[in-house]
């Protein structure tokens, strides 16, 4: 009896791997494909089905945590994308490398759409090799139940280090984010190539550590919304998300300044279906795309039809689309020279292996 | 007929597993100790080992916990197996079933629902805040995740099954009329069991530890969701420095971690053999 019970389970798994493996070898031979690879949590997931749909072209789509995860999956050439959505820093490091390909703009005609303010900014001058997806800066959220109104009066960053809320602040889990907050409270540039900046950054992300609950990325949203933890600093759109869901939370801009991140669609170098790749891009270019997009994200897009089909409830959020003051005193990533990435590795993992 | 195929054609049958050795095992074992023993340029150096020396206190506390975690599976899982392997025939099958019924679900599931389970209004202190309330008392919870007993709570739920299973198929195996023979000569049960039973058990355990001990020294993924990602262990390190999320890749100092934790797992490899030699002949000697 055991043995016949194996012996089917058997023959199901292997019926199981045999007809997994046919159907993707189908798709493969009838249709086109391209991989597109984005960070968790960023896309109005329904659109890739209606992409499908439309252009016949099948997509396959995984995820990233952090511009670095995703740089060195492709530079370890473990996998093969066609479409991908970094940051500006990392743009400029590829473009720099040489792994993004100059894109056809005449496949990619709602380009037309894009803002002015938001085309050839310094990561790509020429306008090349990237369109813009979204942009927003980083904010700290907070839950209005749990911290004191005077705590959050002056909307400093000095919040993410009060002692009073020990073990309920959450960190980024990757090092460009967290030293960029550190290099903030000390009043340095983000882009500082000094290591002495550095340096002091790390001792106050040590002096932090103790309160700190948990380093984490998308695992944010779960606890925030179940208050499992009070303070975390996060990008503006996931944090509008959270808002959405809790509605005890809420978010600032701190006052000493933030993060201020353009996140853009760029080709590989090495897509073997580049033309493909850049109908993707057009279509989230859509203005109907990129409404439905942004209602899904909370991010800030660069799309000026979409930005005034959009509800004013977003459109007008301050959080979202910050006024000018307050991005003034923003600032954007520039890819740091190799000493200080060497520098910053060795901090961050110093940081980490403090027990 | 498998005599038929295996005399004759010896060949044959082994090149399958030895070509699948070589390629997945050799190969990439290889691998890693030309890169541990290389710079960026490709040229020889013992500079990557000195990382080893830095990164001491991380693989310290790896040991420690993997330790810790292995332990506590063995005292579990003794007696889970000892009891099994006494019961009758249908409690064997269904007690089998059910440990092997956590596994059929991915591994990272079942790590994230003990964040259900351990976080601070998780299902453990929201019950127990519950009974406060009604004994009407104020209960802030207990801590019980984003620290180093939920790591190895991770790592004893997820490896338990490896230290329980061959421990009862050591322990069906032995001949019952062993058992009665060491009764029949004057022993109580406890003598039995001391004598008999646990000896011939050794080989099962060294199965066990061993394949508790290996996953639990080189995890990463458990320590980042139930550690809350404050402290790194060995595998943490290793995968930060092959991913580069720290913003450098340097395959060549991650080689050379991997080096040194392949190199201690097969020191404790060869100790827990010579163990098991050693109870072999001892214990083991007399069937």
């Amino acid at each position: 009896m055991k043995k016949k019970i194996v012996s089917l389970l058997a023959v199901v798994l292997l019926l199981c791997c045999m007809v997994s493996c046919t159907r993707t070898q189908g798709s493969q031979e009838g249709k086109q494909s391209i991989n597109v690879y984005n960070w968790g949590e960023y896309i109005d997931q329904s659109i890739l089905d209606d992409f499908e749909a439309q252009t016949g072209i099948r997509v396959n789509y995984t995820t990233y945590a952090s511009n670095e995860e995703m740089y060195s999956k492709i530079v370890s050439g473990a996998a093969s994308y066609d479409v991908i959505i970094p940051s500006e820093y990392m743009i400029s490091k590829m473009i720099s490398e040489d792994l993004l390909a100059e894109l056809d703009f005449s496949n990619i005609p709602n380009y037309k759409y894009i803002g002015e303010e938001y085309r050839g900014l310094s990561y790509d001058p020429d306008e090349k090799y990237s369109v813009p997806y979204t942009w927003g800066t980083v904010v700290i959220v907070y839950n209005t139940k749990y911290v004191d109104e005077e705590d959050v009066a002056d909307e400093s960053i000095d919040l993410l280090w009060n002692e009073k809320y020990a073990g309920n602040i959450l960190m980024f889990d990757n090092p460009r984010d967290t030293f960029a907050l550190a290099h903030i409270k000390l009043g340095n540039s983000m882009n500082t190539t000094n290591p002495d900046d550095w340096i002091a950054a790390a001792e106050e992300l040590k002096k932090q550590k103790p309160l700190v609950q948990a380093y984490v990325m998308d695992q944010i949203f779960d606890k925030m919304i179940n208050e499992e933890a009070y303070i975390a600093a996060y990008y503006a759109g996931d944090a509008m998300t959270m808002m959405e869901e809790n509605e005890d939370l809420a978010a600032y801009v701190p006052r000493e300044g933030a993060n201020m991140f353009f996140d853009s669609m760029c080709v590989l170098k090495s897509s073997q279906n580049k033309a493909a790749a850049e109908t993707f891009i057009n279509f989230m270019c859509e203005t109907d795309i990129a409404v439905r997009n942004a209602e899904a994200v909370w991010y800030a897009i660069p799309h000026t039809a979409a930005y005034e089909a959009l509800d004013p409830e977003q459109s007008e959020d301050p959080l979202v689309y910050p006024p000018q003051e307050v991005l003034d005193k923003c600032e954007v990533f520039i890819n740091l020279n190799k000493e200080t990435l060497v520098l910053q590795s060795e901090l961050w993992i110093n940081l980490k292996t403090q027990y | 007929m498998s005599k038929n195929v295996t005399i004759g054609n010896k060949k044959v049958t082994v090149t399958p597993f030895a070509s699948w050795m070589v390629v997945f095992v050799l190969v990439p074992m290889a691998l890693v100790v030309y890169y541990a023993l290389t710079n960026a340029d490709g040229s020889f150096t013992f500079e990557n080992l000195k990382w080893i020396y830095t990164y001491r206190s991380t693989m310290f506390l790896s040991l420690q916990l993997a330790f810790i975690a292995t332990v506590i599976c063995l005292l579990l899982a003794y007696p889970i197996a000892y009891s099994m392997s006494r019961a009758s025939e249908k409690i064997q099958r269904n007690a089998t079933l059910i440990i092997m019924l956590p596994m059929w679900m991915n591994f990272l599931v079942r790590t994230y629902s003990w964040m259900t389970i351990l976080e601070n209004n998780g299902l453990i202190n929201s019950a127990l805040r519950s009974v406060a309330g009604l004994l009407g008392t104020e209960f802030d919870g207990f801590q019980l995740i984003n620290n180093r007993g939920a790591i190895v709570l991770g790592m004893v739920y997820n490896f338990l099954p490896y230290m329980i299973l061959p421990i009862y198929t050591s322990l069906t195996k032995i001949d019952n009329s062993l058992l009665e023979a060491a009764r029949d000569l004057g022993s109580n049960g406890f003598h039995v069991f001391k004598r008999v039973i646990l000896p011939l058990s050794v080989p099962g355990i060294i199965s066990g530890i061993t394949m508790v001990f290996i996953p639990s020294i080189s995890t990463f993924i458990i320590s980042r969701i139930l550690g809350g990602g404050k402290d790194y262990l060995i595998g943490d390190l290793i995968e930060d420095y092959f991913l580069g999320n720290s913003g450098v890749v340097n395959y060549n100092v991650g080689a050379a971690l991997s080096m040194v934790l392949m190199v201690l797992i097969m020191i404790a490899t060869f100790l827990m053999n010579r163990f098991d030699k050693d109870a072999k002949t001892s214990g083991g000697g007399r069937i």
